[in-house]
């Protein structure tokens, strides 16, 4: 016995020492992307690149598989105390290096113009031109997520849904988000992402987009040129995929097993998912402002859609403000600066939860429409609080299994953390209404 | 109009008042509890000191629940209490008088007269002091003593091993729980501790606990006569009800606070309920005292009720708990006594992972009771089983839709439907293994 305590503390010490390595890596690679910022390695891209990129994801991948140390099962021992998790000096410092990343990736890209640059060499071998702002935040993106999703199995591992889930937003985002694009580009044809649904892809009817769908002549399949297929296939997932799929499988389908946004929360903002507000005033803004966010894309859409059909009859004079606006204050502020940005301080959902209106409709059809619910385990719980505390959306699961009640919440993603951090085996995410346990969904 | 004090902010004092908000709108209702403003739910200190939860993440109900249910909560201690004058005094001097009393006063800590049992850096775990004081006695700690092999001792060993704490745990019994768990299923947990890096010591007693001239301790020595050093030891071998209160005011008590069926004690007005209660059946001297979450939250529910003039009696229907034994989940339903063996039970363990499932069943072959490790198990299913007196073949067969875990999870249902078949005169066809993405993801019934 001795023995055995003595190896795993030995293994114990081995994976610090590789947590902290990790760490001065990565923070390395971020001082070489600054270096880069101002210029310092202008003529040498591929140096640049690796010193920077390749040297964080190292760093990333050091403390990534170290949560693989120690045995399976709940690794959240000390999360409380961390600085960098619980909103210490750490966690603050984070977010405002984040946060200033967003502002100026959208507002002052020119401050990035030499930063960008650390991604050429992967744009030049995919897509045969220099790296843009987009491309280079695309690569940053998807080693993000592939790097933590790895840190996520790790932390994961004794649970097959989160192993599985984690996989396929790693896949989704590395191969429809990143790869796929990056081939169209380089043979010309229109960015799209195939997994990028209106209204999160709020500007998918605005007219820029609309023609150049419809401007190719070639066909590529089934007699319609590529642009259409794009087009009937993004109509066919609003029409079809989203009631359909979110009937039999909940809103998780999309939001925490394909959508890049809820991608990363899964993964880069796991460290954070606690951070999310769990009182009841949080939870009726969250419905205020993500049907708000709603109705504005509708409106905004409808506006764009006639405009676009009978230019001659309809012309709003608020249509381009309200696009303007929109792009402004939901696609680039809430979506991405308050989205990404405050993940060290507001926790990992933030737009998930308060503004995305892809969200709200799936969340609509999961109330209203799906076989899914979270089911309670009779009267086992204790109200112990690992499931509120742990809940990304800020659903105060506690609430519904103290009292013995299956529920569904629109805002669930169904990352089934809750279910995962139960001491109890209280809850069991479900898409089939199983006779046996009553199926009381109810509001609270 | 009803004017109830209840004695103890802990689940079954709680959910007491709640019930009886929900059932007398008027009535006035105060809580008593000296160790914490608010109600807070006990299985979670531990993760207070492992760091996976905060103060305010572990209370079950928000604070303005309870001024908008008009709780009335009062921090302070119950000196005594008089059934006569029907008042209760409390450490500020204030008193209160009731119409109804409920004593829910829970339980301590216990301690069998071990020399050195009060010297620093040695206690138990039972309130939130306790985690307040553990913080600093471990906090220089890199190696501690646990004695006593119940559920929190095990719980005593996953938070200091949180903490990078080297951890002896001592055991009387030949596995680890064994007085309640077949010897199957404690030697599982047992090699799961062990697993952790926890040094086990089975049928292990405490002799002494060892002190320095300043009486804080420096090791534990054991009836073997073995010395270990350590700088902390936690005593773990099990609760007893609070009673001093009561036992102070002529209200009768045996091992708990003793009262009826509808938890009642002697004194008509005064109830007792949860951890401190002892309930008596008609016509026995020895009751049973039950130191569980669910019993003390229905037991606070019965007495409500009984106040509300319904006449209730309190039943516990069928046994049910769940634990988790560092990463095993465990949940138990009906009886599965400890001398379990294969002709009173049907056992299986996987062979490459730690799970394992027993289904115990009487002379008849009806299921008497399920243990299960590192499975899941849904409750209404195996209390509808239980109750209906289900055969085991019956069960055995339509096992899955009893499992609980997560989705994906390893399908077990066909190995344990071979282990079956392996001791069975009427073998079940083995359903195929249900492991494959597409099955999992789209559940045909
Ligand atoms: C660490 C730990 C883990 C546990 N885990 C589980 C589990 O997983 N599952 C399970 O079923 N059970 C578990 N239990 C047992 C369970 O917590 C108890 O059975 C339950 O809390 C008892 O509730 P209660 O309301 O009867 O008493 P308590 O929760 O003990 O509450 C009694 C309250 O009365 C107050 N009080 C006492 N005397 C006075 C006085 N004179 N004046 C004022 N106030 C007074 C005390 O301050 C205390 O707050 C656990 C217990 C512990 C200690
Ligand atoms: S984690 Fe489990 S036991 Fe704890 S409050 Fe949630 S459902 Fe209840």
């Amino acid at each position: 016995m001795p023995l055995q305590q003595s190896t795993s503390s030995f293994y114990a010490s081995v994976f610090m020492q590789k947590n902290a390595t990790g760490v001065a890596l990565f923070v390395f690679g971020l001082v070489m992307f600054c270096a880069g910022s101002v210029g310092v390695f202008v003529d040498s891209p591929i140096l640049f690149s690796l010193l920077s990129i390749g040297v964080a994801t190292v760093g990333g991948l050091l403390v990534a598989t170290s949560a693989f140390g120690g045995l399976a099962g709940v690794k959240n021992d000390g999360t409380m105390f961390a600085s960098s998790k619980n909103r210490g000096a750490v966690g603050w410092l984070m977010g405002i290096v984040l946060t200033l990343f967003y502002v100026l990736l959208y507002w002052f890209p020119d401050t990035l113009q030499y930063m960008v640059q650390a991604a050429d060499p992967v744009s030049y071998t995919l897509r045969g031109m220099p790296a843009d702002r987009w491309f280079f935040y695309g690569l940053l993106y998807t080693i993000a997520i592939l790097v933590m999703g790895l840190r996520f199995i790790g932390r994961n591992r004794h649970n097959r849904y989160q192993i599985i889930r984690t996989l396929s937003v790693m896949a989704f985002q590395t191969v429809f988000a990143f790869a796929i694009p990056a081939v169209l580009e380089a043979l010309q044809k229109p960015y799209f992402d195939f997994k990028n649904v209106w209204p999160l892809d709020y500007d998918f009817f605005y007219s820029w987009h609309l023609n150049k769908l419809t401007s190719e002549s070639t066909p590529f399949f089934a007699g319609l040129t590529l642009g259409e297929f794009m087009l009937y296939w993004g109509i066919a997932m609003i029409v079809i995929g989203i009631p359909v799929l979110t009937y039999f499988f909940g809103k998780r389908w999309y939001c925490s097993w394909v959508c890049g946004c809820g991608g990363l929360a899964e993964t880069v903002g796991d460290p954070y998912r606690h951070l999310s507000d769990k009182s009841m005033t949080s939870w009726k803004i969250e419905r205020w402002m993500i049907y708000s966010v709603l109705v504005l894309v509708t409106v905004m859409t409808v506006l764009v859609i006639l405009e676009y059909v009978n230019p001659a009859e309809y012309s709003f004079a608020f249509s381009r403000s309200l696009r303007t606006f929109y792009g402004f204050a939901i696609g680039a502020a809430f979506s991405g600066v308050i989205g990404v940005g405050f993940y060290p301080i507001m926790g990992s959902r933030v737009w998930c939860r308060f503004g995305c209106p892809m969200a709200a409709i799936l969340g609509l059809f999961q109330r209203k429409a799906s076989r899914f619910r979270i089911t309670v385990n009779g009267d086992q719980c204790m109200s112990c609080g690992n499931c509120s505390t742990y809940c990304e959306m800020g659903i105060d699961v506690r609430a519904y299994a103290q009292k013995g009640e299956d529920f569904t919440r629109a805002s669930c993603v169904g990352c089934g953390i809750c279910s995962s951090v139960c001491p109890r085996g209280v809850l069991k995410l479900e898409n089939d209404s199983v006779a046996t346990a009553p199926h009381n969904k109810t509001d609270r | 109009m009803k004017n109830v004090v209840i004695i103890g902010n802990g689940v079954a004092g709680i959910t007491c008042a709640r019930e009886l908000r929900k059932r007398d709108s008027s009535a006035s209702i105060t809580v008593i509890s000296r160790e914490s403003q608010y109600h807070y739910s006990r299985p979670a200190l531990m993760y207070l000191y492992m760091g996976h939860m905060q103060w305010s993440d572990v209370m079950p109900y928000p604070a303005d629940f309870w001024a908008k249910n008009r709780i009335e909560l009062v921090h302070d201690t119950v000196v005594s209490c008089d059934t006569e004058i029907q008042t209760v005094t409390l450490a500020s001097g204030a008193t209160k008088t009731y119409t109804h009393l409920v004593l829910a006063t829970g339980s301590s800590v216990n301690k069998f007269g071990w020399p050195g049992q009060d010297a620093k850096n040695v206690q138990g775990l039972y309130t939130l002091q306790d985690i307040e004081s553990m913080e600093t006695s471990t906090a220089e700690c890199d190696r501690a003593v646990i004695v006593g092999g119940g559920l929190i001792g095990i719980e005593m060993c996953e938070m200091l091993l949180s903490r990078g704490i080297e951890v002896t745990f001592l055991v009387r019994e030949a596995e680890y729980w064994n007085n309640v768990l077949p010897k199957e299923e404690a030697q599982l947990v047992s090699r799961h501790i062990g697993k952790h890096g926890v040094d086990l010591r089975l049928q292990t007693e405490l002799a002494e606990i060892r002190t320095d001239t300043n009486n804080v301790a420096v090791g534990v020595r054991t009836k073997d006569g073995e010395k270990i050093s350590c700088s902390f030891v936690g005593l773990t071998a099990g609760v007893h009800p609070n009673t001093d209160l009561a036992e102070q005011s002529n209200i009768d008590c045996g091992r708990g606070v003793l009262v009826n069926q509808y938890l009642q004690t002697n004194i008509p007005n005064v109830y007792a309920v949860g951890d401190c209660a002892e309930i008596l059946l008609p016509g026995q001297t020895r009751g049973v005292v039950e130191q569980l979450w669910y019993t003390g939250k229905n037991q606070g529910i019965v007495a409500a009720q009984n106040i509300c003039d319904a006449n209730q009696l309190y039943e516990r229907g069928i046994w049910y708990n769940s634990a988790k034994f560092m990463e095993l989940d465990y949940h138990t339903y009906g009886q599965v006594p400890a001398t379990s063996t294969d002709s009173t039970s049907l056992f299986w363990q996987c062979r490459n992972t730690e799970k394992c499932l027993r289904i115990a069943f009487d002379d008849q072959r009806r299921v008497t009771g399920f243990n299960s490790l590192g499975i899941r198990l849904r409750h209404k299913v195996c209390e509808q089983w239980i109750a209906d007196g289900a055969s085991l073949r019956l069960v055995v067969q339509q096992l899955s839709s009893a499992l609980f875990d997560p989705e994906f999870s390893t399908d077990v249902v066909p190995d344990i439907v071979l282990s079956y078949n392996a001791r069975a005169t009427d073998p079940i066809p083995v359903p195929k293994r249900k492991n494959s993405f597409w099955s999992k993801l789209i559940p045909v019934k």
